[in-house]
């Protein structure tokens, strides 16, 4: 049965280095803003843009 | 249907706005104006067109283009110093608060600002906070270029004295979200090393696995108590030496009370303590905590004279014209100030003439017009040409620093405010400790150890749940619904202060009435059509607003007629030959040639003579709000005291009148430390009193009454010192609102009684002294959950029965 202390040390070890993850993304502002992160990955780099100042050159 | 007459209307593509469709036009797309046209124009070449396919219409009705030295002081090194966050070798650091963020397509420019100038190395934007982080190269580019592209584009950066402060600001404190990361990491595990005991009363395999988890569980229990539950817990300690109970007392005790009993019955080996429901219970509370403190990072409720001032002025020294910030400014100054520029200090004027704008100070919206030799007072905006100004009296001793001071003074007087939760923990405290002695005492005769089991069982079990999570979860919620409806309060205990108004104050100007609509009347002579024409033709040759707006009353054909010799009197009025009628149009003095009349100023008039002949005269008033009558009236009706205040003159008393009777009090031309005391005697008399204002006039007495609300035209813009800030499109819900937070409070008696049900349920163990573990962590959950899930849907109802609705961007 001493397996199961193991398995709970385990299981703290787990639980506590997402507890350092939280506070760690909270401490470095990934909170701070949730909005623009969620847009910024939808923009996309246009394909026209190099078209167009290949144009220029 | 007369179609022809009715102009097809249209939208701007740029911002919306409703357009003719035969204005400005670029490949089939339609901009109200030229302004939204340049920026249209601006962000094609750049290949930035992107910003139209995110959101429809993105931008904002682009007013001033013409920038001129608007922003040369930016160019200061003394000035761009302090606005600079960080500098180093080629790179410069700054962030801009902008306003007129608002949509995915913002965002999606103002990263993409290095298009439109090869120096900006990078954009970021913030979002909750309408700020951008912008690294540019300070060799290739300047300040005053970034800004005046951001305002060209139409998000004009956000600069005032104000700002200037908030660089030393400290961030926000992070330390609740810290408390509830540890104290939900704690609950989630000493929960599941409890488990063994749920399901086996007590018997185990081996003695050992008890006594591992019930120290691990009192090891993880331990940051709860002693960081998590911190700030109940030192709340509790101070109120308790100033001799007051506040909501945290009756909190603390029940965990302190929760804590030592487990401790004891893991050391003597007793039992498995009752960490579990402690830490559930700090994790919960420290969650409504948090869904109450909810603030409008992006709005200031705080704002004072500094945010409206700007960050420089021009000083002329001899010849020469340099930029000073204005902390530099000295008495015997001699300032150049531009048109739409706000005069900083109490000053002479220099110059021959000059129009200002006092509505920043007084809340008037008419202009006054001050001649050479006169004092200007801070706060004035200048209209029209370039004045020279000799300062007299620096910025901290002017007239409107003082008028802020003042008010901030007398902020003592506003009564002491005492929460309801905060009137119910008193009671609640004795009560429970009343419990908890008498069967300590009931058990101590007959079963000693069994009457501390009981005392501290009471303790625990009738912990100040229900009292310390439905006030924040509900007045959270209601917080929150008002926010996206456009009404946005500075905390929850606004909400609490508003349900027990009985005194309603409002202001007059800007208020009641509109500050963009003009209201024209027509006293005179009755004009034919022709002689409409040959009026209205005169006044369209004028810039002036009085002019302006008799055209637009009139709306007469104007294109047909011959007009010569026409002259502008600055200040006076106009004139001129309209097929070959003399046509005047002015003041009283200028129409009638001679000065001594006695001039009555009472309402802004404008004359109009033909031919030597006077005609009549054109009034000017600012209409009321379509909604004020109806608001008024509902007030009154549900009995409120209602009383106006204004700066104004009395010409819309007959009218307010009609609406609330002739006992009903009006104050006219009072001044700003009149209205503070007029709200002062009432709160003397036992009143509680809401304020409804706008402006700095009003910003003493909405600080001084329990409740002041600002009007406001754009958040953006302005925003007084206040409790909360109304869109003035939702003026009309404010009776609503007050209704709402009563209800709010309703919804909160109710909670306490379902909580008392779930504590009689507990103490029915408790006395007997058989509460288990078991029973509490059953029976916390189910009544904090049941509560807040209460809580948070009757207030959501009633917040849709009252008719708030999301705003729609």
């Amino acid at each position: 049965m001493s397996v199961i202390l193991i398995l709970i040390a385990f299981s703290l070890l787990v639980a506590g280095s997402f507890l350092i993850g939280f506070l760690w993304s909270v401490k470095t502002g990934q909170y701070d803003d949730d909005v623009s992160p969620g847009v910024r990955i939808l923009f996309e780099d246009e394909i026209i843009d190099t078209k167009q100042t290949n144009q220029k050159k | 249907m007369p179609s022809n007459t009715i102009l097809t209307q249209t939208q701007c593509f740029h911002c919306g706005a409703l357009c003719d469709s035969e204005t400005v036009k670029v490949e089939e797309k339609i901009f109200c104006c030229e302004g939204c046209r340049l920026v249209y124009e601006l962000l094609e070449e750049n290949n930035l067109c992107n910003y139209y396919q995110l959101h429809d219409r993105p931008g904002k009705t682009n007013e001033n283009t013409i920038l001129g030295d608007r922003y040369a002081y930016l160019d200061e090194v003394g000035i761009s110093n302090q606005l600079i966050l960080y500098k180093e070798d080629h790179t410069s650091h700054i962030k801009f608060h902008i306003p007129a963020m608002h949509c995915a397509s913002c965002i999606w420019l103002l990263e993409h600002m290095n298009r439109l100038d090869s120096g900006i190395i990078s954009s970021k934007s913030n979002f909750i906070k309408k700020e951008v982080h912008l690294v540019y190269d300070h060799t290739k580019t300047s300040l005053r270029k970034i800004v005046e592209k951001l305002h060209e584009i139409g998000y004009p950066p956000e600069l005032n004295l104000k700002e200037l402060e908030k660089n030393i600001i400290k961030p926000k404190n992070k330390s609740r979200i810290y408390k509830i990361g540890i104290a939900g990491f704690a609950f989630g595990n000493i929960m599941l090393l409890s488990f063994p005991e749920y399901f086996s009363s007590g018997t185990y395999e081996g003695e050992d696995f008890h006594r591992i988890f019930g120290y691990l569980n009192l090891i993880l229990s331990l940051p709860v108590f002693f960081y998590s539950a911190s700030e109940f817990l030192e709340s509790a300690l101070r109120s308790f030496r100033q001799k007051i109970i506040n909501i945290d007392v009756p909190i603390a005790i029940g965990i302190v009370a929760m804590f030592s009993r487990s401790i004891y019955e893991i050391v003597s080996d007793t039992g498995p303590g009752y960490f579990d429901s402690m830490t559930g219970l700090v994790f919960f509370m420290l969650i409504g905590r948090n869904f109450q403190s909810k603030t409008y990072e992006w709005l200031s409720f705080e704002r004072d004279y500094k945010s409206y001032f700007p960050i420089a002025v021009s000083r002329l020294n001899g010849r020469k014209e340099e930029f000073i910030s204005i902390r530099e400014i000295k008495t015997n100054d001699r300032l150049y100030i531009r048109n739409e520029e706000i005069i900083p200090a109490d000053v002479l004027l220099l110059s021959e003439e000059a129009q200002l704008d006092y509505s920043f100070v007084t809340g008037e919206s008419r202009k006054v017009k001050c001649i050479k030799g006169e004092r200007i007072f801070a706060g004035a905006r200048l209209i029209g040409s370039p004045i020279e100004v000799w300062v007299q009296k620096d910025v901290s001793q002017s007239y409107i620093t003082q008028l802020w001071n003042q008010s901030n003074e007398k902020k003592s007087i506003k009564s002491n405010y005492q929460i309801l939760a905060e009137k119910i923990s008193k009671w609640f405290v004795l009560i429970t400790i009343s419990i908890a002695v008498a069967s300590f005492a009931y058990w101590y005769s007959s079963d000693p150890s069994r009457a501390i089991l009981a005392f501290t069982s009471v303790l625990v079990i009738a912990c100040a749940c229900a009292l310390a999570l439905s006030a924040p979860f509900t007045f959270g919620n209601m917080l929150r619904i008002l926010g996206k409806a456009g009404i946005y309060l500075k905390n929850t205990d606004v909400l609490e202060r508003l349900s027990e108004i009985d005194v309603v104050l409002f202001d007059k100007t800007g208020t009641l009435t509109s500050s963009d609509k003009v209201h024209v009347d027509y006293k005179g002579k009755e004009l034919s059509p022709s002689e409409k024409e040959v009026i209205s033709a005169l006044a369209n040759t004028s810039a002036h607003p009085f002019s302006r707006n008799i055209v637009k009353y009139l709306q007469a054909e104007i294109n047909s007629h011959v007009i010569t010799d026409v002259i502008e009197h600055p200040g006076k009025g106009i004139e001129g030959v309209v097929d070959g009628q003399l046509v005047k149009i002015g003041s009283r003095t200028f129409l009638l040639d001679q000065e001594k009349i006695k001039v009555s100023y009472k309402i802004s008039e404008t004359g109009v003579s033909m031919n030597g002949e006077l005609m009549g005269f054109f009034e000017f008033t600012s209409s009321f709000r379509t909604s004020s009558e109806n608001l008024l009236k509902s007030f009154k009706k549900k009995g409120y005291e209602i009383s106006i205040v204004s700066g104004d003159y009395n010409h819309d008393e007959k009218y307010l009148r009609s609406i609330l009777g002739n006992e009903t009090p009006m104050h006219f031309e009072k001044q700003p430390l009149d209205k503070l005391n007029i709200v002062n005697d009432y709160i003397k008399k036992g009143h509680k009193v809401m304020m409804i204002g706008d402006g700095l006039n009003d910003a003493g007495a909405l600080k001084n009454s329990d409740v002041g609300l600002a009007v406001s035209e754009n958040i953006n813009n302005f925003s007084p010192g206040s409790d909360g800030i109304i869109l003035a499109k939702k003026f009309g819900q404010i009776h609503q609102l007050v209704r709402f937070a009563k209800s709010g409070h309703r919804i909160i008696l109710i909670s306490f009684f379902i909580s008392i049900l779930y504590n009689l349920i507990g103490l029915g163990f408790a006395v007997q002294g058989t509460l288990s573990p078991v029973v509490a962590a059953i029976l916390m959950p189910i009544s904090t959950s049941s509560l807040v899930i209460y809580t948070v849907i009757a207030s959501s109802y009633k917040a849709r029965v009252l008719g708030f609705q999301k705003l729609v961007n």
